[in-house]
Order: C-alpha cells, then sequence, then structure tokens
C-alpha cells in the first residue's frame, strides 16, 4: 500500500507551526527527525505514572519500569534481527556506541603498528573515537577512498585489509550525501581476514530495514532522534563473542556484579556496558518510534522516499550554476548541493526566512568537503512525512534565492 | 559623528524597510561595496573562523584610532561585517571598547550573532575588541 504522507503529517506536531510567518517546510532530518505524538505520548506516559529506577527496588513501580525497559530492548532485538537481547546495548547514541568500541576494541586488541580502517565519507564521529584509541596505541587510521560520485572506491578498500588491520569501522549511509555503502560485500571481504567490522548505521535505520544477521556485521551502531524518537538514546548491537571479549568502557553501577576494594567482578551482557542509571523514558520512546516505523512497509517507505528524491532532483536540475555534490548510484533521500556562485551559509540564510528548515555547512563531515573542495554544501534530506508540495516550496526559495545573489 | 550616533543612523536606514527581502537585499548590496582586503592579508594569520562562513580581520592604528578593513566569504556576513566596520573603525580603542552594538539587534540581525550560526561574526566582534585593547595597551605603553 503506497505510503500517505499528509496521514502521517497528522502524527507530527511539530511540522503544523509557522516559522518567520510561513508554514514550516522541515528539509533537515538527517540532522534529526520530528516526533510523532505516539512517541511524546510514550514519553509523557512513563513520566506521569511508571518512572522508577530500574533493576534495583522490590517495589511495584520498579518492578514495572524494569519490565517496560527490558520490554524496549526486545523490541529493538526485533528491529534489528539480533540474535538475543543480550546483544543490545543502549547507548547516548551512535556517538558513544562507537566511542565504546573504539576505547574498548583498541585496548585490548590494537598495538603499535597496527591499523584501523574508516572511509573518507565518514561523520566526525566515526572518525575522532578511532583517532585518539590509535594515538593511544601507537597505531594507524587508513581511509579508504571514494571517487566524486561520492562512492567507496572497493579496489582500494580490498588493497587495504592486511594482516595490520584490526577493525575496519564504516558508515551504512553517508549523512552529507546519502550514498549507501556495500557494506554486505566489505563485511565479507573483511571476514575473508579475520577483521571485524562496526557499522554506524545512524542514517540507514530511518530509510533502510536492517538485518544485523543477514549483514553479518560484528557492530552496528544507531541514534534514536534520527528514526522519528527522542534524543540522548540509542544502541549499540554486537556479536556476542565480541562483546564478550571487550573490557567494559565505564565503570557505575549496574555494570557490576560484586564490589570489594580487593576486586570486582562484572556484570553479564548487556549491563556490563550500561554503567549507571539510564535513561529509561527515552528508551521508551525509542521503543515507540520502532513500534511506528514497523506500521509500515520497510519497502513503501523506501519507495515513496525514493519517488520524492528523484522529483527533487528533478526540479533541482533546472538551476543555473547548481552543482550537485555526491551522486552514488544507491542513494537515500539526500541532495547535497551548492550554487557555484553564492556561498551555503547564504542561500540557508534566505531559505530560514521563507520557513524551509535546511542544514548548510560541512555536516560534520570536513575531510569529505576537503575532498570535493567546497566549502559545505546545502542539503535537503528527507522524512516520510516529506511532500511534493515542500519539494515545491523549496524550488520557489531557491528561485528567490537565485535574484537575490545571481 | 560617535560610536553611538553611527548606530543611530544604521537603525533609520533599516527603519525604511518593510520586508526581510529589502532589508537582506540591502545587506547584499553593502556587502559588494565593503572594499576588499587586499589578497595578501586574507591569510591565515587574518582568518577568524566559524564553521561556515569565513571572515578576514585586518586592524591598523593610525593617530590615536583603528582602522579596520575585512572581508567574508558569504555575502550576507560581508554585508553585517561591512556594517560593524561603518560603525566601529576610526574610533578609538576606547570609544571601541565602551561600545554595546546594539543596533544589530535593532535591526533584527541579532540571530547572525548566536553561536550557533557559526559564521565567523560572534569571533569577529571579539577580535575586534583584542585590537582594540592591544592598541590601548600599547598606546599607554609608549606615553
Ligand atoms: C552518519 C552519522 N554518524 C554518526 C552520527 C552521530 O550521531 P549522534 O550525534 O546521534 O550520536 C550522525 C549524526 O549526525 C551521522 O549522521
Amino acid at each position: 500500500m503506497p505510503l500517505n504522507p499528509e496521514q502521517i503529517r497528522k502524527d507530527f506536531p511539530a511540522l503544523h507551526q509557522q516559522v518567520n510567518g510561513r508554514d514550516l517546510v522541515y528539509l533537515d532530518n538527517a540532522a534529526t527527525t520530528q516526533k510523532p505524538q505516539q512517541v511524546i505520548d510514550r514519553l509523557q506516559r512513563y513520566y506521569t505514572t511508571e518512572n522508577s529506577n530500574i533493576h534495583r527496588g522490590a517495589h511495584f513501580l520498579s518492578q514495572q519500569a524494569t519490565e517496560a525497559y527490558e520490554g524496549a530492548r526486545k523490541t529493538i532485538r526485533g528491529f534489528l534481527n539480533a540474535p538475543h537481547e543480550r546483544q543490545v546495548i543502549f547507548t547516548r547514541g551512535t556517538t558513544e556506541s562507537i566511542n565504546l568500541v573504539a576505547s574498548s576494541f583498541c585496548k585490548k586488541f590494537v598495538q603499535a603498528g597496527d591499523e584501523v580502517l574508516v572511509s573518507a565519507m565518514e561523520h566526525h564521529s566515526n572518525i575522532v573515537p578511532w583517532q585518539i584509541a590509535c594515538q593511544d596505541r601507537q597505531a594507524r587510521l587508513k581511509v579508504i577512498p571514494i571517487n566524486d560520485r561520492g562512492e567507496l572506491l572497493m579496489d582500494e578498500y580490498r588493497e587495504l585489509l592486511n594482516n595490520r588491520t584490526r577493525i575496519v569501522a564504516v558508515t551504512h549511509v553517508s549523512n552529507a550525501l546519502g550514498s549507501i555503502n556495500p557494506i554486505r560485500e566489505m563485511i565479507r571481504l573483511a571476514h575473508e581476514k579475520d577483521i571485524p567490522v562496526l557499522i554506524d548505521g545512524a542514517q540507514a535505520v530511518p530509510h533502510l530495514s536492517v538485518d544485523v544477521q543477514e549483514l553479518d556485521c560484528d557492530f552496528y551502531c544507531i541514534s534514536a532522534h534520527k528514526m522519528y524518537g527522542p534524543m540522548g538514546v540509542g544502541v549499540l548491537y554486537g556479536k556476542e563473542e565480541w562483546l564478550e571479549k571487550l573490557p567494559p568502557y565505564q565503570g557505575g553501577g549496574e555494570m557490576i556484579r560484586d564490589v570489594r576494594f580487593s576486586g570486582t567482578t562484572y556484570n553479564e551482557l548487556p549491563f556490563k556496558f550500561e554503567a549507571g542509571t539510564p535513561n529509561v523514558g527515552d528508551v521508551l520512546g525509542m521503543e515507540a518510534a520502532v513500534k511506528y516505523l514497523q506500521q509500515f512497509d520497510a519497502g513503501d517507505l523506501a519507495a515513496y522516499e525514493e519517488q520524492l528524491l528523484h522529483y527533487a532532483l528533478e526540479q533541482l536540475q533546472a538551476f543555473e550554476q547548481i552543482r550537485f555534490v555526491g551522486s552514488a548510484e544507491m542513494r537515500t533521500g539526500v541532495v547535497s548541493f551548492l550554487f557555484e556562485d553564492i556561498h551555503p551559509y547564504d542561500t540557508g540564510t534566505i531559505l530560514d526566512k521563507m520557513g524551509i528548515a535546511v542544514r548548510t555547512g560541512h555536516h560534520c563531515a570536513q575531510p569529505l568537503m576537503e575532498f570535493f573542495g567546497i566549502p559545505g554544501t546545502v542539503r535537503v534530506s528527507l522524512g516520510i512525512y516529506n511532500t511534493r508540495a515542500e519539494i515545491d516550496a523549496l524550488v520557489e526559495g531557491l528561485k528567490i534565492v537565485r535574484n537575490m545573489f545571481g | 559623528m560617535s560610536i553611538k550616533e553611527k548606530e543611530q543612523q544604521v537603525i533609520e536606514e533599516f527603519g525604511l524597510f518593510d520586508d526581510w527581502m529589502d532589508k537582506y537585499n540591502y545587506l547584499i548590496e553593502l556587502g559588494k561595496e565593503l572594499p576588499l582586503l587586499d589578497e595578501s592579508l586574507k591569510v591565515e594569520k587574518y582568518l577568524i573562523s566559524g564553521c561556515q562562513a569565513q571572515v578576514w580581520l585586518h586592524a591598523g592604528f593610525r593617530d590615536g584610532k583603528v582602522v579596520f578593513t575585512a572581508d567574508s566569504d558569504a555575502l550576507i556576513t560581508k554585508g553585517i561585517v561591512a556594517l560593524l566596520i561603518r560603525v566601529l573603525s576610526g574610533h578609538s580603542p576606547q570609544e571601541i571598547l565602551e561600545s554595546d552594538l546594539s543596533f544589530i539587534d535593532e535591526i533584527g540581525l541579532k540571530e547572525h550573532l548566536s553561536q550557533t550560526r557559526s559564521n565567523g561574526l560572534v569571533n569577529m566582534i571579539k577580535q575586534m575588541r583584542l585590537y582594540a585593547m592591544a592598541f590601548q595597551a600599547k598606546s599607554i605603553g609608549n606615553q
């Protein structure tokens, strides 16, 4: 059944407001998505009637909150098709998930002279944690190059995989370009050499259905806020054998079994990696977001976003002096562009005056902008509630931009 | 004209516009007029980074007055830079340090000075004050 965006829009209260005197046109979904009423209601219900600390008290509320929290873990296990709930670790988001692995993995498995492999299109949060860890271990960070369409160079990737490579960390979908990387093939190639692979899935889960067993990835990282859920919560999925081997990331309550001054023993998975009181309310909000997404057929969702992407590309192609940045064969609903004669900041400022929210700048991917030799781009990123009428509003806005600066 | 009087003049000019588009067109015009910095001064040393738009700022000191010249790679930013220079350049360090630049708020451009815009303007104003302070210290030292 085709998606009905008009119906979907009704679920998102934040879309129905005016910005600078115009109806809001929200096209910054790769930065964060708006939240449906179902998620907002879930948060409200938790804080109104269920709030309690979990895994501790024997009292009614604590037990109820614990069950709800562990129930959310089950839902998310299903969403990613992880084999077991033990493998679903709640974190603050993709950034924390990556930092956890970079820190714990490198501490144990990376020695001086070893290599860690990332790609040229990574978000800073899949670069800097590895840089820090490599510096600490005196290891080298190697970079998989891309072509000017914004696709990874697979031949170079094959060559970069060698017996010094300890781990590969690569994004499923590029936040700046929308390119979908051939991660299944990349994982297979790395595994041929017994090298584990971490996938940054922040930009994938809102658009594609992800099955971590089919992908066979060793780690997969996501953020709730990019998939219609709350900010400040996300997940690290990991293969059990790796999660068992990794040392704890942070110390504190929850993650321990016995604490003695003579030595502490750690709790089992997943609690070993969940130190301190977790963000229960937002975990439940994340579960509500997953359930919200699960009511749609993943194929319908992808088809709708693809249609809208093609409509947007078609409309934008008509502009003079437009330069598209990234044109990967496989991509999600992201269009990054700039006018050759107008700074992206100027374009973004005028669009904002017309109530149109896009992202301008380097999109936390400075090495990528350097590769293209540009200061940044204007990025339009689509979500399930965007419509053709909104693309038309964007086009009208850009005509005004061209009139003012052109 | 004092800094305050110049600010008043800018406020009156902007009072003539009744919609945002006229105001921004005017800023763009101002941006186009600003005497460009000599290319030799568009170097790292004078660059004020903001992660989106970049601003280059140069300051000289003549007869007790600070003379600013500047440029930006984004036109709207450059327009605002032009306003700041028009108001502050040619004044003594003391006058510059005492100014509060409230005109920016009054003409409705405050949002461009917010840190989130990261267009270099906030840091540019900071840098203008630092220059004023440095020149002041130097002229006191020379007396
Ligand atoms: C590809 C990618 N990775 C990682 C992140 C970081 O996610 P978060 O800030 O939610 O931790 C983002 C968010 O911008 C992203 O787009």
